[in-house]
């Protein structure tokens, strides 16, 4: 259920500070909090941040170029160089949001936890 | 907190924002850039994107309405003159605002401040280039010029207000994809850089002048056989003026200096190549038939100016409603009013004059540090301007220039622009330097109503020479190769020039009036083509450099053409004969000797002799013609102009092929390098042979046929490739009037029938919006490479409920 919730707030949170707020990086600030929010376990809370940007980004990017028809993805995809393809395109955008809120994430949870072997 | 890993991944996370906030190298910041919610996935415009908009801003008078059509192109609806621009500036910002700034960046000599110094100093050289020829110098005195006229001070006011609006309400996911690609935001807009514009397409059409080439080429002619090489007219001249026109007497007398011709034999200079310079067809073709030969008893006037094809287009077309005047046409992005187009009573368009109005004057500095020059027998101060230039990634680059009497020093011992030599001192006189106001012409063309207005309009334009054509509901057609242009002595600015003392300096204008044109002529037609306007009556030298076969052909048509349609100009204005070879093809099978041919050669032969002399996409006789061609050209100069040194220019192709329809002994024929005299047979025989290794080349590779060979495309005006279209299957060619050669061509196709409801047609080949991301980026160019048109809607104030008008954008006083 933490994973989940944590998963959510950071995909919802995100999507509103784009709207709201001016810098493209700003939802690495708040996977932090959800990660210190919502503690859990360090590879949990990069897995959750990962994949709330992912699906976050794969969503707007997907919905994006589906209403696009894809007119800019393949040239982007040309320019970058990804083989002119939509779908990486998609993809390597979803990761990088994703790699930024994981360890966005994973750094709000080391920072809230407590050093678990030492106390076992 | 487990402050080890904390540290860690903190600094990971840190690590990851920086690195992908940043440019390296040319790879955007690809976190910036590829956010969905503020990188280039905002430009990705939905294929069903609705225009309709109400918007409110200060900066208006009163309220204004813009209807686009399903090409999205806008149809501007104001209550005063001031807002129409405003509108205007504001939607030529919203649909091309990168390509305004970026090429009036590359005007003001400021691309390395977005780019680089570039590779080997590439950019920085152009840079330098723009600044050194007086670029910003230049657009500064026509800024003072255009803001002491109360009107085009206004226009551009307004214009510019709407643009800076546009610019203040500019979201960062809003900004243009080549900003996000390279990382800048635009900066404000303003006065000076409408000008800067104007000077880039100046720059662009008033280019043609090979001072230095011919200064070379001068040292190995004397001056008849220089003569013979660049002669001062052809025999197939169809000029704008018909031959046989009688002119006045000229009120500008001028007298060459006694000494000028072993001045210019004397010329020595040494090895360098390559220069930043316009393409040598830079040109158009425009013409008008009066109502006696067009079906519609209406005149038409038809132009199409043929410019490098980029992406954004250089045009954007729109219609300008006020109380006062209604214009519809292309317009520049990055200039107020309609270029080139249409009114409710007339309509206009352009060709280029392509005369000489840039000399070179040798400076003789005191010393290095180019403080004093020697100038009527005496030391003159000369001004350092120090120029400062930012480059991206380096620490700022300082460059002094000399400004002499003439001009600046171009060319010194700092930069050769790869043309000039470091060791002499070239300053440089262009009439583009002087204060105009050329914005005025489009203005008073917007509003014009008859021939008194046409011709009140022209003045305005002193640089770039134009050939500006008219046609009126009226009936009148008229013609005009309008600039202020220097009154020169014979050959007067073809070399370079003594800047020693005033003797070689301009020594008067042209009045206006005794510029050739053409107004309701006999024949009922006034043609341009970039050909020289007159014949050798004419009392002023000309100068420059001409298109021969596109104007020969054009009149011809023109000529047998009666009972004329809008239909008959689509097909004459897409026309891929090619009368280049009606003139060299017979030449060249009659010197044929087809016993002396190999299989493949005779294959080859026997593809041109059946061609239809049509550039057409599908023919393989054009390439074959071209390359034979391009190497007797070879085999008949080559030997000559080996012994030129540093940058030459060759003659004209028409020049070679007149001599060798001639049939008499064109004495460069002849290889010098060889005891034997060659015959025309034996240049043509050996120019044949020494083309079939190519087209074998081009055959295996299966580009024979002519648009696979030519392989024409438009491309981005940064070069990449993913934003360009390549490989389009397209006609034509140079000295065709479908002029269509790799990445240059015509620019804007348009067709006026000035019937009581106008009847126009136009393509360009790109598209309204400036997005790569847009549907409407290239959304014309298959039409235009298809050789079709579209049907213009001049839109009038009672069809704002017509379904025509598909988005409505209003404008709201705030």
């Amino acid at each position: 259920m933490k994973f989940f919730n944590s998963f959510l707030l950071t995909a919802l949170l995100s999507f509103i500070a784009g709207i709201y707020i001016s810098y493209w990086w700003f939802f690495a600030v708040i996977a932090f909090f959800v990660a210190i929010l919502i503690h859990q376990k360090g590879y949990k809370a990069f897995t959750a941040g990962f994949l709330a940007l992912f699906v976050l980004w794969f969503v707007l990017a997907f919905w994006i170029d589906f209403a696009n028809e894809g007119v800019l993805s393949a040239k982007i995809a040309s320019l970058l160089p990804l083989g002119g393809s939509n779908w990486m395109l998609i993809i390597v955008t979803a990761c990088i949001g994703g790699l930024v809120a994981g360890f966005a994430a994973l750094s709000g949870s080391y920072l809230r936890s407590t050093n678990s072997k030492k106390q076992i | 907190m487990r402050i080890g890993p904390f540290i860690i991944s903190a600094v990971i996370t840190t690590g990851l924002i920086y690195g992908l906030n940043k440019k390296w190298g040319t790879i955007p910041p690809i976190g910036k850039f590829l956010s969905p919610q503020f990188g280039v996935w905002q430009n990705a415009e939905s294929a069903n994107a609705d225009f309709a908009t109400a918007l409110k801003f200060s900066g208006l008078k009163d309220k204004a309405e813009v209807y686009f059509d399903e090409r999205l192109v806008p149809h501007v609806f104001t209550q005063n003159d001031e807002d129409a621009y405003f509108v205007q500036g504001y939607l030529h910002a919203k649909f091309r605002l990168w390509q305004m700034e970026f090429q009036t960046k590359a005007a003001a000599g400021r691309l390395s401040e977005i780019l680089g110094p570039g590779k080997d100093t590439s950019i920085l050289n152009f840079d330098r280039n723009m600044r050194r020829l007086g670029m910003v110098y230049a657009a500064k005195r026509s800024v003072e010029e255009t803001e002491n006229n109360p009107e085009s001070k206004a226009a551009c006011d307004a214009y510019t207000a709407g643009v800076n609006t546009y610019i203040e309400n500019l979201k960062e996911s809003e900004l243009p994809l080549e900003y996000k690609l390279l990382d800048y935001k635009p900066e404000k807009w303003n006065n000076l850089k409408i000008a800067l514009f104007l000077k880039y397409m100046s720059l662009d059409l008033a280019g043609p002048e090979n001072d230095i080439e011919y200064s070379n080429v001068k040292t190995v002619f004397d001056s008849a056989d220089f003569d013979k090489l660049y002669p001062f007219t052809q025999d197939s001249l169809d000029p704008i003026v018909p031959k046989g026109t009688v002119f006045p007497e000229p009120t500008v007398k001028v007298i060459a200096p006694a000494n000028a011709d072993s001045i210019f034999s004397a010329w020595k200079n040494s090895t360098v190549i390559n220069d930043i310079k316009s393409d040598k067809d830079n040109g158009s073709n425009n013409w008008a038939v009066t109502g006696t030969k067009t079906q519609s008893g209406a005149p038409i006037l038809c132009n199409d100016p043929h410019l490098s094809l980029n992406m954004p287009s250089l045009w954007y077309e729109m219609q300008l409603h006020t109380p006062n005047f209604n214009s519809y046409g292309a317009s520049f992005p990055g200039a107020p009013s309609i270029v080139i187009g249409f009114n409710d009573s007339c309509a206009w368009g352009f060709t280029n004059a392509m005369r000489d109005v840039r000399d070179y004057y040798e400076i003789k500095f005191k010393d290095d540090s180019k403080q004093e020059y020697w100038f009527n027998n005496a030391w003159k101060r000369a001004d350092l301007h120090i120029d400062t230039f930012k480059v991206a990634g380096q620490k700022d680059f300082y460059d002094t220039v000399a400004y002499t009497i003439f001009g600046p020093v171009m060319y010194d011992k700092s930069y050769s622009g790869k043309r000039a030599t470091n060791d002499r001192y070239f300053a440089v006189r262009w009439k583009a330097h002087d204060p105009s106001n050329e914005l005025m012409i489009f203005y008073k063309l917007n509003r014009a109503k008859n021939l008194d207005d046409y011709k009140a309009a022209l003045p305005y334009l002193s640089c770039p020479g134009q050939n500006c054509l008219f046609a009126d509901k009226r009936g009148n057609i008229a013609i005009w190769q309008q600039a202020v242009f220097p009154a020169k002595w014979k050959r007067q600015g073809d070399f370079v020039m003594p800047g020693t003392d005033s003797s070689f300096m301009w020594q008067g204008y042209i009045p206006m009036e005794e510029n050739p044109h053409v107004i309701n002529p006999e024949r009922g037609f006034v043609s341009s083509a970039n050909q020289l306007p007159v014949d050798t009556a004419y009392p002023y030298y000309i100068g420059g450099h001409h298109d021969l076969y596109r104007g020969y052909i054009i009149n011809r048509y023109l000529r047998n053409m009666n009972g004329i349609t809008t239909a008959d100009m689509q097909r004459l204005q897409t026309e891929n004969y090619n009368v280049l070879a009606e003139f060299a093809l017979p030449v060249l099978l009659k010197n044929t000797d087809e016993s002396q041919l190999s299989g493949d050669e005779k294959k080859f032969l026997d593809i041109v002799k059946t061609w239809n002399k049509r550039n057409d996409p599908g023919e393989k006789g054009v390439t074959i013609f071209a390359n034979w061609l391009d190497s007797v050209e070879v085999e008949i100069y080559g030997d000559e102009f080996s012994k030129v040194d540093g940058n030459f220019i060759w003659p004209e192709r028409y020049t070679m092929v007149e001599a060798l329809v001639r049939d008499s002994v064109y004495i460069f024929i002849d290889n010098i390098n060889t005891p034997a005299l060659e015959t025309t047979a034996d240049v043509v025989m050996a120019g044949f042979k020494k083309a079939v290794p190519v087209l074998l080349k081009a055959e295996a590779d299966n580009k024979l046929e002519w648009s696979k060979y030519k392989d024409a495309g438009v491309r981005h005006l940064l070069r990449l490739p993913a934003l360009s279209r390549y490989h389009l299957v397209v006609g034509g060619g140079q000295n065709i009037i479908n002029a269509t050669k790799d990445f240059h061509g015509p620019s804007w196709r348009m067709i006026v029938q000035l019937t009581d409801k106008i009847e126009a047609y136009a393509v360009y080949p790109g598209g309204q919006s400036g997005n790569p991301g847009s549907r409407y980026y290239d959304s014309f160019i298959d039409k235009w490479a298809a050789g079709k048109y579209y049907s213009l809607w001049f839109m009038h104030p009672s069809d704002k409920l017509d379904r025509k008008a598909k988005w409505k954008m209003t404008f709201d006083k705030l």
